[in-house]
């Protein structure tokens, strides 16, 4: 059962981080419409993440809630991919980011759609056009940054530079995955050739030979988490129990 | 035909009720005061965003969070519906928002005093909103036409935010005693911007007769102001918070609540840019079209590079 | 009509506060595009508005981000302003106004004993 517990909170940190960082942009964007859509991508992740803290507080029990577990667990309780909670440095990095885990994402919740655990499945089910959508929004973004002009051109090498140790963590499986059968060697097999595509099309080039940063998905992070977690936190923690 | 001919339909029409549209002849002033009117109130609706903006970020819980999210995004929405019809008039966007950014159009000033608390979420969903929802949906009737069908649309999506933060402001009414003295705090500090919002009195006010005459308003700043206030002075009760202005009571009379002086010096200080927040509402304006100017430019040089190669393909 | 008449203002408001009154960003811009929605199926794609956009696919999006996010349609249609032709309304006399003269192409026109006048 922890397991099952720990999967779901994996998912759910991922998903609400990468929000909290998209809704950094909303009233600083490149342009109306752009900050509108990356938005709507921070509303379906936030979406999500509820859906699964939902369910991960049921499994819990002990008057746990989607808030408890959002707003009163601490650092090393998170269970994000350090991927999500770097900063935004530009648009093109949060580009690349929001890429990179929405490729994931989509051939993860394929395989979840399909999972013994129906809850899971069923969140998945539910999850699975929105992030078909964020896949296509970030494709072409990579392909209009990296084949547009030359700064942006630049700009995308950077964000590529600056994530590289960042997307194995991904597929690495912690012991939690691999009681939820997920066939992360899949995955990683079909987020290659779909990021090597759509960086081809874009003139870019995927870089070969990595480092992996690895524990978030155990709770052990960058320095960022703590100052997010402080900021999101701050009014739960200020006033306990009180009701928003 | 003569000017004073066109003239004259055009005032016909605008006495007939028909709707003014892009390609209508239209008296230069009559579209210069659309433009100016329209482009400060998407200028309003995108600085708008800043502080509630401030927030997002530490909203107290999850829900809370996805309401003020998609609350800022709206807000987007309605700049952009209002660029939109403003750009029917012969304006671009971009000469809009270089105008915002040079400080040459203004906004509305209220987005130039600070949020310090999460109750200040609900007091600018009750008080600021509930301000601007009486002079939209006046708007919704205005003359012209595209700047109407903007409004109407803003106003569907509008009705839910004056709402939540009523909601907000009740239940912390309703919360821990730090909660209630957070609630009437923002109060206080919102009441009077937010009867500002109506711009000054009647007797002082210079663009109002031209713009009644034409329709673009229908309803006078006082007269927008004292519905204002009639309709919060009573559903203030509700909170069991009060309204900070010791010359509040109802006259029987008048069958209107009378109030107290606006301090009409921080008014005019605001608006000549000495507000708490001008500067850095602005430089955040600045910083987010500068911040955009390569993502742009790249998508443009894209969508060129794209239409090239599919030309040639085609050949 | 006077070509004076019908001028058209660009960035006339800077005029009016004592600045500039254009400036060259405005070949930068991406294009604007006019938005047309199929709100359900069975009904015509509807005027909504216009939004700005690098290029038809992106229009979509932006389309679909901005004028559907509370499910006000199952279809997009856009098309960039620059091609919409549009009627002048100095000529609305001529090319609606004969229409009037035939009313007899209305079944009001027509009256029928009672019973055939649901026909």
């Amino acid at each position: 059962m922890q397991y099952l517990i720990n999967y779901t909170l994996y998912l759910a940190d991922t998903t609400l981080i990468l929000s909290q960082r998209n809704s950094e942009w909303c009233g600083h964007g490149p342009i109306l419409e752009q900050d509108i859509a990356l938005t709507n991508i921070a509303l379906d992740l936030l979406g999500q993440s509820r859906s699964l803290y939902q369910y991960a507080a049921e499994l819990i029990g002990n008057n746990a809630t989607e808030d408890s577990l959002a707003y009163l667990r601490n650092e090393r309780e998170f269970k994000n991919l350090l991927l999500v909670e770097l900063p935004n440095t530009d648009w093109a990095q949060t580009i690349v980011k929001q890429f990179y885990f929405s490729i994931y994402q989509l051939y993860l919740f394929q395989q979840l759609q399909q999972h013994s655990n129906t809850h899971i499945a069923a969140i998945a089910e539910k999850a699975i056009k929105e992030i078909m959508y964020h896949a296509r929004w970030s494709s072409e973004w990579v392909i209009r940054l990296g084949d547009g002009t030359t700064e942006s051109h630049g700009r995308m090498l950077n964000a590529i530079d600056e994530l590289k140790n960042y997307t194995n963590e991904m597929f690495i499986p912690t012991a939690y995955e691999v009681e939820m059968n997920i066939d992360l060697k899949l995955i990683q097999q079909q987020w290659n050739e779909k990021v090597n595509n759509i960086f081809e099309e874009a003139t870019l080039l995927f870089p070969n030979k990595t480092f992996s940063q690895t524990g978030g998905k155990t709770g052990t992070h960058t320095e960022h988490l703590g100052y997010i977690l402080a900021e999101m936190q701050y009014l739960q923690r200020s006033y306990p129990n009180a009701q928003w | 035909m003569e000017v004073q001919d066109f003239e004259q339909i055009f005032q016909q029409k605008i006495d007939n009720e028909i709707k003014i549209e892009p390609k209508d002849w239209m008296p230069d002033a009559y579209r210069k005061t659309n433009i100016r009117q329209i482009s400060q109130h998407a200028h309003s609706e995108v600085v708008g965003m800043l502080p509630e903006g401030n927030w997002i970020s530490r909203a107290p819980s999850l829900k809370r969070k996805a309401i003020l999210l998609a609350k800022v995004q709206d807000e987007a929405g309605h700049g952009l519906y209002l660029y939109s019809a403003a750009e029917t008039l012969g304006i671009s966007r971009d000469e809009m928002i270089e105008q915002l950014l040079t400080g040459k159009a203004k906004y509305s000033s209220i987005f130039n005093y600070p949020t310090l608390t999460w109750a200040d979420m609900g007091a600018i969903g009750w008080l600021v909103d509930g301000a601007a929802i009486l002079n939209q949906v006046m708007l919704c009737r205005t003359s012209y036409g595209p700047y109407a069908r903007a409004m109407v649309r803003i106003c569907k999506e509008e009705s839910f935010h004056q709402r939540q933060g009523f909601e907000v402001l009740l239940v912390l009414s309703k919360g821990t005693n730090e909660q209630k003295a957070m609630c009437q705090d923002a109060i206080n500090r919102w009441w009077w911007p937010s009867l500002m919002m109506f711009g000054p009195k009647d007797s002082e006010s210079t663009n109002s007769d031209l713009s009644m005459k034409w329709k673009i308003k229908r309803k006078s700043n006082d007269e927008l102001r004292q519905n204002f206030i009639d309709m919060i002075a009573e559903q203030v009760k509700i909170l069991g918070m009060t309204l900070p202005d010791p010359n509040l009571k109802w006259n029987e009379e008048r069958k209107h609540y009378d109030f107290g002086e606006i301090n009409w010096d921080e008014f005019w200080n605001v608006v000549k840019g000495n507000g708490p927040c001008n500067k850095q509402r602005l430089e955040a304006r600045k910083k987010a079209h500068e911040n955009g100017n390569w993502v742009r430019e790249a998508a443009l040089m894209y969508a060129e590079k794209r239409k090239n190669r599919t030309a040639t393909k085609v050949a | 009509m006077k070509n004076y008449i019908n001028k058209y203002f660009y960035g006339d408001y800077g005029e009016i506060e004592g600045g500039s009154s254009s400036s060259n960003t405005t070949e930068h811009q991406w294009p604007l595009w006019e938005i047309f929605i199929r709100s359900k199926q069975g009904l015509d794609h509807k005027h909504v508005g216009s939004l700005h956009a690098a290029d038809a696919p992106m229009a979509i999006e932006n389309a679909r981000d901005v004028y559907t996010r509370r499910m006000e349609g199952i279809s997009i249609w856009v098309v960039e302003s620059k091609y919409i032709t549009a009627s002048n309304p100095d000529e609305a006399g001529e090319l609606y106004e004969p229409a009037k003269n035939k009313i007899y192409r209305h079944p009001t026109f027509y009256q029928l004993p009672e019973e055939v006048n649901h026909m």
